[in-house]
């Protein structure tokens, strides 16, 4: 049985805790990787990360791409959205089709 | 010219030959591979982008909510209302086999099958606000789930999609090409060495020939007896 982890300033994640989503609020991105890590390790399947953390700690969350699990979600904080999920949804067209054809023109 | 020396032996032709055979069936396979593998991706990659839109639309509204929620409270008032969550999800991960490639399904299970169980605060001091923003966070749950499901699979079959595509294209333009060119090579090399065995035993035959019969002679003394 997994658990869903939510990864973020509090701002951004607070309302998840009444769901029953795990919180874990970090501030910095040395903090960062290090919770990624140690979430990834234990039972969590799926962690949400808002997008401006997630900018900060790429490479960890890149380690994890080619793993069935966790799955590692970028969400948009209280801050706004930078854009950074949809982009990573056009990267892994462009890493598969070798260009973005489906979502070049918007 | 072959980039790899290779033996021009029968042994190795036949060796070459069979080399040939499985490549192009694999490249045959892989080619089918990476096509459907293609046309599962963009359909899941459309789903993807669609329900991303969604879910950023959906948190943003819920943050939106929030903000509004946490000024018509004190902070201490909000934090001590969110502070003990009465509800838990589970997460239930399987996979499933897609091409050979594993992508994931999430299941998930709440602790207790109580909607309301997202309140977890008695309704006295908090304002109505957040009520508001936390079912809004509530509903597009299960979006994110799905999220979580789709693009975890479209991250994975991109990198396989990714990989296959290599493949397919190493044995097309090298592997292939090579082993017909090894072939090619192998087999001028033997036609020639047939040839020059073919010419040694003819010119051996001859030189036989002339030791038991003498020709040469016999033609000169003729030459002479007409003379």
């Amino acid at each position: 049985m997994y658990k869903i982890a939510v990864v973020g300033d509090y701002d951004s994640i607070y309302g998840f805790a009444t769901l029953g989503l795990d919180i874990f609020p970090v501030t910095s991105r040395k903090e960062a990787e290090e919770k990624l890590e140690h979430l990834a390790a234990s039972k969590y399947g799926i962690i949400y990360i808002t997008e401006a953390l997630a900018a900060e700690c790429k490479k960890t969350i890149d380690k994890f791409q080619e793993q069935l699990l966790p799955a590692i979600i970028l969400i948009p904080g209280v801050f706004g959205n930078t854009g950074e999920g949809v982009q990573g949804v056009k990267l892994s067209v462009e890493k598969a089709v070798g260009s973005d054809i489906l979502f070049s023109n918007n | 010219m072959a980039s790899t020396q290779v033996n021009p032996t029968r042994m190795e032709l036949t060796k070459q030959k069979k080399k040939l055979v499985t490549a192009i069936k694999g490249h045959k396979l892989l080619k089918d591979k990476r096509d459907e593998l293609m046309r599962q991706f963009l359909d899941l990659a459309r789903e993807n982008m669609a329900l991303r839109l969604k879910v950023e639309e959906g948190i943003k509204e819920a943050n939106k909510n929030f903000v509004i929620a946490k000024a018509g409270m004190s902070e201490q008032t909000l934090n001590t209302a969110l502070m003990a969550p009465k509800q838990e999800v589970y997460l239930d991960a399987g996979k499933k086999n897609v091409m050979s490639v594993d992508i994931p399904v999430f299941q998930s299970q709440t602790r207790t099958a109580d909607a309301n169980d997202i309140y977890s605060y008695g309704f006295a001091f908090t304002s109505g606000d957040l009520d508001g923003a936390v079912k809004s966070l509530a509903d597009i749950l299960p979006d994110m789930l799905k999220l979580a499901e789709i693009e975890k699979s479209c991250q994975l079959m991109a990198s396989e999609i990714e990989k296959t595509r290599r493949r397919v294209n190493a044995l097309e333009h090298v592997i292939i090409p090579e082993t017909q060119q090894n072939i090619k090579y192998i087999t001028m090399k033997l036609d020639e060495s047939e040839r020059s065995t073919q010419i040694r035993l003819m010119k051996v035959k001859d030189m036989m020939l002339e030791e038991a019969h003498h020709y040469k002679e016999k033609d000169r003394e003729r030459a002479y007896g007409a003379g």
